[in-house]
């Protein structure tokens, strides 16, 4: 038993700490989310440098072959500085896809994708379909050799900045059916695809992505044909973890900020930090920090396990940054009282980033429905 | 016990909703239903139309324009413009600072500004807080001089809420610092345009101009600009804090709030089927029913306690407390029912809240909805404080 990292983990860590105090100070995050573009792509340059991007994929593929715990070092620190570029889509979700769907379309894609080259980005969500990764109206049907795709995917994190999109279709069966779901890359400039473009109210870029007619050909099938809901699943459950891991970085910021706050701020001729009240408020977001990052490393060292296993450890840990970034969150911003509302101190952006990571890949209600429904298979 | 309402109560209620359904503008309404703040312009519409019809003060005595309700037909008219969603009237004006005037001040200054405050001609803010002095509002540091007949102000307010578009401000400042903080107070009434006043926006975290840093300096302020005596200052305004303190729990609005989040629920699928009929989600929506019930009849206990003319006191703060954590939670369980659709954030809501929105018109400013609702437990008194208040004054802890 021994939860320490070793020292490669460590310098990742460290680089990726250096990266955020460099390009993430809070006022420059303000102004460049504020820019038309939502981003500075000089930072994304920098994170293809410094081998950020390449760290999850085999050497194969231009990657330096790193595993789970090595993305969790690197969301808990994108966390820490609330980073806005593409990691999470492009690296996560999209690089995920690929690697575990392999094949052809995995070897031409990831190495372009590990030197930044390419950004990817994941349209799954439906406006249906809430948090039902199978509830699929965009088709993809047969033509020749070709596949022809149909739908609207909603708020496609990352959509904007995307070269290339993964996109889940359903190439047979019914609405919701478990079988009969395909993964396409789709060229983001592609004949038939549009992209309605807009920030969204934690800092990102999100689009609407049309699919009108789009023909892509059937080499761009990642994973296999009807059989792909195994593969978003478990990709799923990935982006959970490492959800979880940004989860946690904004809760200690939070908390850190906080406690140095109530240590500062001075009424009734005390620090606020003397009420006991507010101290165990504290504590309790201390705790709430404490316990989410254990899920983190649970859900972490649990991806390689089979499919139930895996998903219960992912609902759990996504249950636990639910509700422990809510109570975060919230106690940040009462204890800071007015401060806490502004948009000018950074306890407000963590506060929205907290909120709206419950809202991805399922919140905490799906997750313990689908707890309670997997530890009963 | 009975909790019913006199058919003299109840024919005034039909005649309020029928008022209501006659004049309230569509446009404003579209943009309350939207949950979409408004503009100055809509802000002084509303007013204007009741204070037209006489209805813009009810608390207000009647040779200034009050309407000599009982606390019964007060709580209707509050409950009718609630369901109906109508835009509250800014308080700031009509229920902060009018009744301080026509209480503690003097002819001059109630036939100045009672008047221009009744038919919306004149806007006010709120000048307590300051940047060192919150919760503990008593510490205020803002310093005004006796210069012959003028006072002379200097320091800062901050949060104070529409400063942007005032006319007035109402102040307290430290007049004497050499006794208790509470008895060096005095409470002065400033023309927002007399030179040395700057006011700088804050943006709250939810994208909205609401709250304002308000700078003075060197601000010449006549001393019959003044409420009352010197030093007293700290009486009225704690006047003014009990006064017309029902309606803080704001329990019709929340109803209104709890249908619209069922419509929501109701247009919102999960698995193919509404999330209004998702077990773990009707459940969350049927606790929040409850605790509202529960503050009703709390409320309707307050109510019944001022119809005999008691006054209602420190026990009042359940009705924050619980009031505001309610309005929160609505808020969130909005938040949760509109999903996916939450996210994208449209800049600049006030004038281009209706481009159309990429999810449902219903989704549009879920999220800076449910950010902003923050404020509640922090302004009027943090929940903190009373908390502290109950402990203290109500079980003598
Ligand atoms: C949106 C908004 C609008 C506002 N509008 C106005 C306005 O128009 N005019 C105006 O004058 N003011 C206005 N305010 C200011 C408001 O009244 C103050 O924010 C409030 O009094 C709290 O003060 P503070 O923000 O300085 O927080 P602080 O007083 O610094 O409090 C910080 C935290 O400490 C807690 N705390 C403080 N004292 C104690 C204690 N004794 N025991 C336990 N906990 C304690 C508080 O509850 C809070 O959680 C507004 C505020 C907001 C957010």
């Amino acid at each position: 038993m021994d939860f320490s990292f070793t020292e490669e983990q460590t310098l990742l860590r460290n680089t990726v700490e250096r990266f955020v105090l460099d390009n993430y100070e809070f006022e420059t995050r303000r102004q460049m989310t504020a820019t038309e573009e939502g981003r500075n792509p000089a930072n994304w340059a920098q994170l293809a440098e410094l081998g950020i991007l390449a760290a999850p994929f085999s050497e194969d593929h231009g990657g330096l072959g790193y595993g789970a715990t090595e993305t969790m070092v690197v969301m808990e620190e994108l966390g820490k500085g609330l980073v806005v570029d593409p990691y999470f889509p492009s690296i996560v979700l999209g690089g995920g896809l690929l690697r575990h769907g392999g094949g052809a379309i995995a070897d031409e894609v990831i190495p372009q994708v590990a030197m930044g080259e390419d950004i990817l980005a994941f349209a799954y969500a439906e406006p249906k379909g809430r948090f039902n990764l199978a509830d699929l109206e965009t088709t993809a049907k047969a033509d020749g050799g070709d596949y022809v795709i149909n739908g609207h995917k909603a708020v496609v994190i990352g959509a904007p900045f995307a070269t290339k999109l993964l996109v889940s279709t359903r190439t047979s069966g019914g609405v919701r059916d478990a079988d009969g779901v395909t993964v396409f890359v789709v060229d983001a400039k592609a004949d038939g695809v549009s992209i309605r473009s807009y920030p969204t109210v934690d800092g990102l870029r999100a689009g609407e992505v049309y699919f009108e007619n789009v023909k892509v050909p059937a080499n761009n099938i990642v994973g296999e044909l009807d059989n792909g809901l195994p593969l978003i699943e478990q990709v799923a459950d990935e982006a959970i973890a490492a959800l979880s891991a940004e989860a946690t970085g904004a809760m200690k910021v939070l908390t850190d900020a906080t406690v140095e706050y109530s240590k500062t701020r001075v009424q009734f001729g005390q620090a606020i930090g003397k009420f006991q009240v507010l101290q165990h408020r504290m504590a309790d977001m201390f705790m709430a920090h404490e316990q989410s990052t254990s899920m983190t490393y649970m859900v972490t060292m649990k991806l390689d396990e089979d499919a139930k296993t895996r998903g219960m450890a992912a609902s759990a840990a996504k249950v636990q940054i639910g509700k422990a970034g809510r109570e975060v969150g919230q106690s940040a911003v009462q204890i800071h009282g007015g401060m806490g509302m502004t948009d000018e101190l950074n306890v407000g952006h963590y506060f929205k980033r907290l909120t709206m990571i419950d809202a991805q890949f399922g919140n905490v209600d799906y997750h313990l429905k689908r707890y309670a429904t997997l530890s009963k298979s | 016990m009975d909790t019913s309402f006199s058919p003299d109560e109840l024919a005034f209620r039909d005649e309020v909703r029928a008022f209501i359904a006659e004049n309230y503008p569509e446009d404003i309404k579209a943009k309350m239903e939207a949950g979409v703040e408004l503009n100055k312009e809509e802000t002084l519409r509303w007013h204007g139309i009741l204070a037209k019809k006489g209805w813009v003060a009810p608390g207000w005595p009647e040779e200034w324009g009050g309407t000599d309700w009982t606390p019964g037909q007060k709580f209707l008219f509050d409950q009718a413009c609630a369901e109906a969603g109508t835009p509250g009237v800014l308080p700031f004006g009509i229920s902060m600072v009018a009744p301080v005037i026509y209480t503690f001040g003097s002819d001059e200054q109630k036939q100045q500004h009672l008047p221009p405050i009744y038919n919306g001609d004149l806007w006010w803010c709120q000048g307590y807080s300051e940047p060192g002095s919150g919760s503990d509002l008593a510490s205020l540091k803002t310093k005004a001089v006796r210069d012959g007949d003028d006072y002379i102000v200097n320091g800062s307010k901050t949060w104070t809420t529409l400063a942007q578009h005032a006319d007035w401000i109402f102040c307290l400042v430290k007049t004497d610092t050499n006794v208790k903080a509470q008895e060096g107070i005095s409470f002065l009434l400033i023309d927002m345009k007399t030179p040395g006043i700057t006011v700088r926006p804050i943006i709250t975290m939810d994208g909205g101009h609401e709250v304002n840093e308000v700078f003075l300096e060197d601000v010449r302020v006549p001393v019959a600009n003044r409420i009352g005596e010197e030093n007293k200052g700290w009486t009225y305004a704690k006047f003014l804090l009990t006064h017309e303190r029902t309606g803080i729990a704001g329990v019709a609005r929340s109803k209104k709030g709890l249908a619209r989040l069922k419509e929501i629920a109701k247009a919102e699928y999960i698995d193919g089927r509404p999330l209004f009929e998702d077990q773990d989600f009707s459940r969350k929506i049927a606790e929040l029913e409850i605790d509202l019930t529960a503050l009703e009849y709390t409320d309707l206990r307050v109510l019944s306690e001022l119809r005999k003319g008691n006054h209602p006191g420190p026990e009042s703060s359940i009705l924050k407390i619980k009031g505001t954590e309610i309005q929160q939670r609505l808020t969130e369980l909005t938040l949760e029912a509109v999903g996916t659709y939450a996210a994208p954030f449209y800049r600049g809501l006030d004038d281009r809240w209706n481009e159309f929105p990429v999810g449902p018109d219903y989704a549009v400013g879920s999220a800076p909805k449910y950010f902003n609702m923050r404020k509640t437990s922090i302004y009027g008194g943090s929940n903190e404080i009373q908390r502290n208040i109950i402990a203290k004054a109500v079980l003598g802890l």
